[in-house]
């Protein structure tokens, strides 16, 4: 992955910067010795590493805003860092960045279950944010896979979604304010426990603009309370275009279910080997789940399974109880774990149109052939969003790059079939050079005037979602400014 | 000027010498001067998929329109947009383009989301007069900066809009009512509080103070809405009597277009805050009309006209916009930094100032 040159100049700063940084912070929140540094050297995305310059965790708003001052006067970029979960490398430090970490700031500011809001500060995980608010039954409905580790700082910078998100939207839909500290230091406040923010949507445009913008600090949320209960239905089919025709008319019917879930012959196979979750031999399976009252349940699943009887399912398992509920989820839940004993693997998430689904996956399949690489497929079938993994030997040389170009591959196939380069892991770096096949030159450069506006000297995370070729001119203009 | 394709609509906005005045049905009062820019020319659904939830339109196409074809295959803009005709006495065919434009939601907006929610994927010509295009046509999508939130809501200040990509819902198959004899604003927020934060999925929650009646909504399957009928009962039978609407759909309409001022003399603000400082903040309104909706979270005022309700509030947390009336800003002006920010953001957008100029600051 190429990156741009690290700015000799700053790196020569580096001592004046630590002592800089440590008038303003607690000693151990500035991270400086190369041996700890190591531990930044990556997010999720571990195919690619480079340990920073520094590291520093503060734990107020305030500390941030002197930590961004200073690197600002320094010229030193700055990459913000959430729990590190990006699976697109969107925490990916440069030789010559400050990475500013927020997992110090967890606390929950204000619970208010009669507006329905909490207000935490961002280096808060997701699942602790529901944690907070269960005794009352309450919930904070986004819930991306990695939610037990994964922070709000990242869910907004990357807008992150789950699997749930049919029913309850994705993190821009339940983001209510935010506080966020600008590239100068400058602290800005938006929003707040009021639905609809006045002015220009300050907070839509943040809310997955990948830590470029500024750093979040605090977020105002939506709370929901929680359904009283929800089950699954598991549907097998021989063949994806009939699964695809079943969820098409299972959302055509008036249901809302809160997840599809969509795998296919290779996934199946992968977690019923690893988590014996007792699936059907079969080549699509849909696991659908509805919320509510029992009757309610019952009611649903019962229309769901009308739909896909007309579609003549191998096998349908509507589930009774919480065990059967856990038992159909668990394989799906273990798709990762399960591809990744088989080998290494790559996670895209381009998003296509749902009535895509068969042409997409029947042209994935031709690209395995000739690329000679396996793919897996699963998915959130409600919403399009695909998550083929190809497995590759990260010890085989030549592979990972086969890989990427594979995986390149499909996702120009996933934006020519009317979608998108990424449904809810961000561009990060792994995307960026894709960007141009999504959008045109002047599309980007109505995105990076945004950043423009928020970041003049393009400091913060500046090697990132828009393809380097692009965003040459204006880091440049930057180091000669110097 | 009324173009009819979006090569002649950029056309237009990159030869102009001074500000235009963009217009689609032109029935949500916007009151900027300039020439008139129409975009009605630009007309016509494009792309529905019913099975996806998805549509896409040309931004002229009027709101009718689009609801027609979503109902034919029962479905419907689940985010509820006002019509604006009868609070402003204006007319004309509302546009899809106005509706975003404005960010135009209504009472689902409490449980559902906003039209911002909804909208997956915009098309506009900026104010040099390029096209650009952002987000597309698939409900999960984050791929580079999200510009359609960025545009939903900004009034035609950073582009003319082109064309709009909506998710979209089905219709509910049945909806019922109910109506709570609450005694004052207080009370009203404290039972709708308490309704919305049941596991019953209420779809609409207003108060209207004049008939001491708090409505709220239930939509979904028969047996579903029966049952949470009888839920909610038992949530908000301890604030007043409790009995069911006859005319579910009508009730919402009128909450929605807020019926209770059309025809009604004076000033008309929208003012979105926390629910629970709406109490506080209708007490000191002293208004001649009120209307709540959102659970509280939105007060509709009536006063007297040319009253500056934000020298008379104060600083408020949340925003005021003055929808029927003259004399003053029509959005909220906003703090400090902020303001730099999207001042920055509509000169980069529209560099020489040439769309809906002072519309937004």
């Amino acid at each position: 992955m190429e990156m741009p040159t690290p700015n000799a100049a700053v790196l020569a700063r580096k001592a004046k910067l630590v002592e800089r940084l440590q008038r303003v912070l607690p000693t151990d929140a500035v991270i400086h010795d190369e041996a700890e540094t190591l531990a930044y050297e990556c997010d999720a995305l571990t195919a690619y590493k480079c340990p920073p310059m520094l590291a520093v965790l503060p734990t107020t708003t305030q500390e941030v805003s002197d930590v961004l001052r200073i690197c600002h006067e320094e010229g030193v970029p700055v990459v913000p860092r959430g729990s590190g979960t990006s699976l697109a490398g969107g925490a990916l430090p440069t030789a010559d960045c400050v990475i500013l970490g927020v997992a110090r700031m967890n606390d929950v500011l204000e619970t208010d279950y009669a507006n329905r809001v909490i207000r935490v500060q961002s280096g808060r995980t997701n699942l602790s944010v529901t944690g907070a608010v269960e005794e009352e039954d309450f919930f904070y409905a986004p819930d991306p896979s990695s939610q037990l580790a994964c922070a709000i700082a990242g869910n907004v910078a990357m807008n992150s979604g789950g699997a749930h998100c049919l029913k309850y939207g994705v993190t821009t839909n339940n983001l209510l304010g935010l506080t966020m500290v600008m590239m100068d230091g400058t602290v800005i406040e938006i929003g707040g426990a009021h639905l609809d923010a006045g002015g220009l949507d300050l907070l839509g445009v943040i809310c997955g603009s990948e830590g470029q913008l500024g750093v979040v600090t605090e977020a105002t949320l939506r709370i929901l309370r929680k359904p009283e209960g929800a089950r699954p239905v598991l549907i097998a089919f021989d063949d994806n275009e009939v699964a695809g025709q079943c969820v098409s008319d299972i959302i055509k019917s008036g249901i809302l279910p809160v997840a599809i879930e969509f795998m296919d012959t290779l996934c199946i196979k992968a977690c019923e080997n690893f988590a014996k979750a007792g699936y059907p031999d079969c080549n699509a399976l849909l696991i659908v789940e509805v919320e509510g009252s029992e009757a309610e349940i019952d009611y649903q699943l019962s229309k769901i399974v009308e739909i896909a009887k007309r579609h003549n399912p191998v096998e349908l398992r509507e589930s009774q109880s919480e065990e059967e509920s856990a038992k159909i989820w668990l394989g799906r839940k273990s798709a990762f774990g399960a591809m990744g004993q088989m080998n290494d693997y790559m996670c895209l998430d381009g998003t296509i149109p749902v009535s895509s689904l068969p042409m997409v996956l029947r042209r994935i399949g031709e690209l395995s052939a000739q690329y000679g690489l396996a793919v897996g497929n699963v998915f959130h079938a409600g919403d399009g969003n695909m998550h083929p993994l190809i497995l590759f030997d990260a010890n085989k040389p030549g592979d990972l790059e086969l890989c990427e170009e594979f995986g390149a591959e499909i996702l120009k196939l996933c934006v020519d079939a009317g979608g998108c380069l990424t449904g809810e892991h961000g561009v990060g770096v792994e995307k960026r050079d894709l960007m141009l096949h999504q959008y045109t030159a002047a599309d980007l450069e109505a995105q990076m005037a945004v950043k423009d506006v928020f970041d003049p000297a393009w400091l913060m995370n500046p090697a990132k979602v828009f393809p380097l070729s692009v965003t040459e001119a204006r880091r440049d203009a930057r180091i000669a400014a110097e | 000027m009324r173009p009819e394709t979006e090569g002649q609509l950029a056309e237009i906005v990159a030869r102009l010498s001074e500000p235009v005045r963009i217009l689609g049905g032109g029935t949500r009062g916007v009151f900027t001067s300039g020439a008139e820019l129409s975009v009605t020319g630009l007309n016509g659904i494009e792309l529905y998929e019913p099975g996806a939830l998805t549509l896409v339109t040309k931004a002229g196409t009027p709101v009718a329109e689009v609801e027609a074809a979503l109902a034919a295959e029962g479905q419907r803009l689940a985010f509820e947009p006002m019509d604006h005709r009868g609070l402003l006495g204006t007319s004309g065919a509302p546009t899809i383009g106005g509706v975003v434009a404005a960010n135009v939601s209504g009472p689902r907006r409490v449980h559902a989301g906003a039209c911002r929610d909804f909208l997956l994927g915009v098309r506009y010509v900026d104010g040099l007069g390029q096209v650009i295009k952002n987000g597309g046509r698939v409900m999960k999508n984050v791929t580079g900066y999200d510009l359609v939130k960025l545009m939903a809501g900004s009034w035609g200040t950073l582009g003319v809009l082109t064309e709009v990509s909506l998710k979209v819902l089905p219709m509910a198959e049945a909806e019922e009512t109910l109506c709570v004899a609450v005694d004052g604003v207080a009370q009203a927020v404290a039972a709708m509080s308490a309704a919305l934060g049941s596991p019953f999925e209420v779809s609409g929650a207003a108060f209207d103070p004049a008939a001491g009646q708090m409505l709220l909504r239930v939509e979904g399957f028969a047996g579903s809405v029966a049952y949470r009928v009888e839920q909610l009962r038992g949530v908000v039978g301890g604030f007043g009597d409790v009995s069911m609407a006859g005319d579910s759909a009508t009730l919402w309409r009128d909450v929605r277009d807020v019926a209770a001022f059309q025809g009604a003399p004076g000033d008309v603000w929208r003012i979105s805050v926390k629910p629970s400082d709406a109490p506080d903040l209708a007490d000191r309104l002293a208004a001649d009309g009120l209307l709540f909706d959102w659970g509280g979270g939105l007060i509709w005022a009536r006063v007297s006209e040319g009253t500056d309700l934000r020298a008379k509030l104060g600083d408020v947390a949340g925003h005021m916009t003055l929808v029927r009336g003259k004399g003053q800003a029509k959005l909220q002006p906003e703090p400090a930094p902020v303001a730099v920010i999207t001042e920055q953001l509509r000169r980069r957008f529209d560099p020489r100032g040439f769309l809906n100029p002072g519309l937004m600051g």
